[in-house]
């Protein structure tokens, strides 16, 4: 909505509107410090609520002297948009829904309005009309600023977790002297099949391993696609020299390859990851002892 | 998503590698809540998970309408996309034109109960696979 272009008197009531904005900021954010978005946010003491208002008065106050009250974009939203992102934020976390959140927003256009119309000799006049016009329009921005913040927080926090997930889902363990193992937890698509290959094939190189355990107990689906990123790992680790175990072979998972028809044929594999540890262990000519539970194996 | 009470069909998007974990999550808790069996869960979801992808890299993505039924679910995945000249072929075990393993389709008919395709080329392709809860169903009465 382009109001400064299409009313020629917009532009110099928006300004009116900030003068109004700054004159009157102590009294606006009073009232606002009331509304459920402050109140709720600032718990700590009606002080810090008074504060936060003035902040976004103030903001507003100088998005609306420069006569475009329409303009998400305006510099003078800036300094207040952390503060509004930490506020949406919070409001989230207690569980309302950013419908909620735009709604409290919209609360506030009431209390500023009817100070607004307090300023004028007649409420019903023309200039009052455009004034108030114009502060609807700068409080519907602010609406929209909020928002914006919050959905761009949002997809930082999703891109975030994307990265920490890919990190985290692929520690690889050194169970024994040359014997490394990775536990594989969720979903293996190709990009976090890259990250396990290229991590067990460093530490097969770092910690000397003749031994690779590839752990699926936590993979909760293995179809043709995982399967074949499994072999393709298993396959690199031995053109390095290391033999791979792929252990932790549920009942569920073990029919379901067997009538997809996967050959893992020339794949190692083991239902438990104890298994296969006795299994390399076992290979590499350390004593086990037959029968024991391998997780009290001694060296 | 969209749920009509009275055939209870869900509809879910197949567009990118996140909504294939998606739909094998909905396929889960759908398959959990009509009782199937951990067994009968693990290969309905396989199924869905190799269809799914059939659906997002050959057709283009598409879209599964999940049709929960009398003791099993009905799983249909449809794309637009260029559809399969010989399916005969293309059930074949290790056939593939992609890189895959070319085990998806002929591998997805093993894990289902019952299993049909239809596509045209240049017409898309649909694939409509049933499950049961229970595999083989038991009509003896219990006192006989």
């Amino acid at each position: 909505m382009q109001v400064s272009e299409q009313d020629p008197a917009a532009g110099p009531a928006a300004r009116k509107v900030g003068e109004f904005l700054r004159s009157r900021a102590e009294q606006i954010a009073q009232r606002w410090a009331d509304a459920a978005l402050f109140r709720t946010v600032f718990t700590v003491s009606r002080d810090e609520a008074v504060e936060a208002c003035k902040a976004v008065v103030e903001a507003l106050a100088e998005v609306a002297a420069t006569g475009r009250p329409d303009d998400i974009t305006a510099p003078g939203f800036h300094a207040v948009r952390e503060q509004l992102g930490r506020m949406a934020a919070t409001r989230a976390r207690t569980g309302s829904t950013p419908a909620q959140v735009a709604g409290e927003v919209a609360d506030l256009s009431r209390p500023a309005v009817t100070l607004l119309r307090g300023e004028f000799d007649d409420p019903a006049g023309g200039q009052a009309q455009d004034c108030v016009l114009a502060l609807t329009v700068l409080m519907g921005t602010l609406r929209l600023v909020v928002m914006e913040t919050t959905l761009s927080q949002g997809q930082e926090l999703i891109e975030r977790q994307r990265q920490q997930l890919l990190e985290v889902a692929t520690p690889v363990i050194k169970l024994w002297e040359g014997i490394v193992a990775v536990p594989l937890i969720g979903t293996l698509d190709s990009a976090r099949s890259q990250v396990v290959m290229e991590s067990l094939l460093d530490a097969v190189v770092a910690e000397r391993a003749r031994y690779a355990i590839l752990d699926i107990t936590g993979v909760p689906t293995v179809d043709s696609l995982v399967a074949q990123h499994l072999m393709k790992t298993v396959a690199a680790a031995r053109l390095m020299g290391a033999e791979c175990i792929v252990s932790g072979i549920r009942p569920a998972i073990a029919q379901t390859i067997v009538h997809l028809g996967i050959d893992l044929g020339n794949v190692v594999t083991r239902s438990s990851l104890a298994d296969a540890l006795a299994h390399a262990l076992r290979r590499q000519g350390s004593a086990v002892p037959p029968g024991t539970p391998a997780a009290s194996l001694a060296p | 998503m969209q749920t009509s009470a009275d055939t209870a069909t869900t509809r879910l998007p197949i567009g990118s590698d996140a909504d294939l974990a998606w739909v094998r999550q909905k396929v889960r808790q759908t398959a959990t809540d009509s009782g199937f069996s951990l067994v009968q869960q693990t290969k309905l979801i396989t199924a869905a998970s190799e269809l799914a992808r059939n659906t997002l890299i050959h057709g283009g993505g598409g879209q599964l309408d999940m049709t929960v039924l009398h003791g099993g679910l009905r799983l249909t995945f449809t794309d637009s996309g260029p559809g399969i000249r010989d399916i005969e072929q293309a059930m074949t075990d290790g056939f593939t034109t992609g890189n895959g393993l070319g085990m998806g389709l002929s591998g997805a008919k093993r894990l289902v109960q019952d299993f049909s395709i239809e596509s045209q080329p240049g017409q898309g392709t649909t694939v409509t696979v049933t499950a049961l809860a229970t595999p083989m169903p038991h009509p003896r009465p219990e006192h006989g």
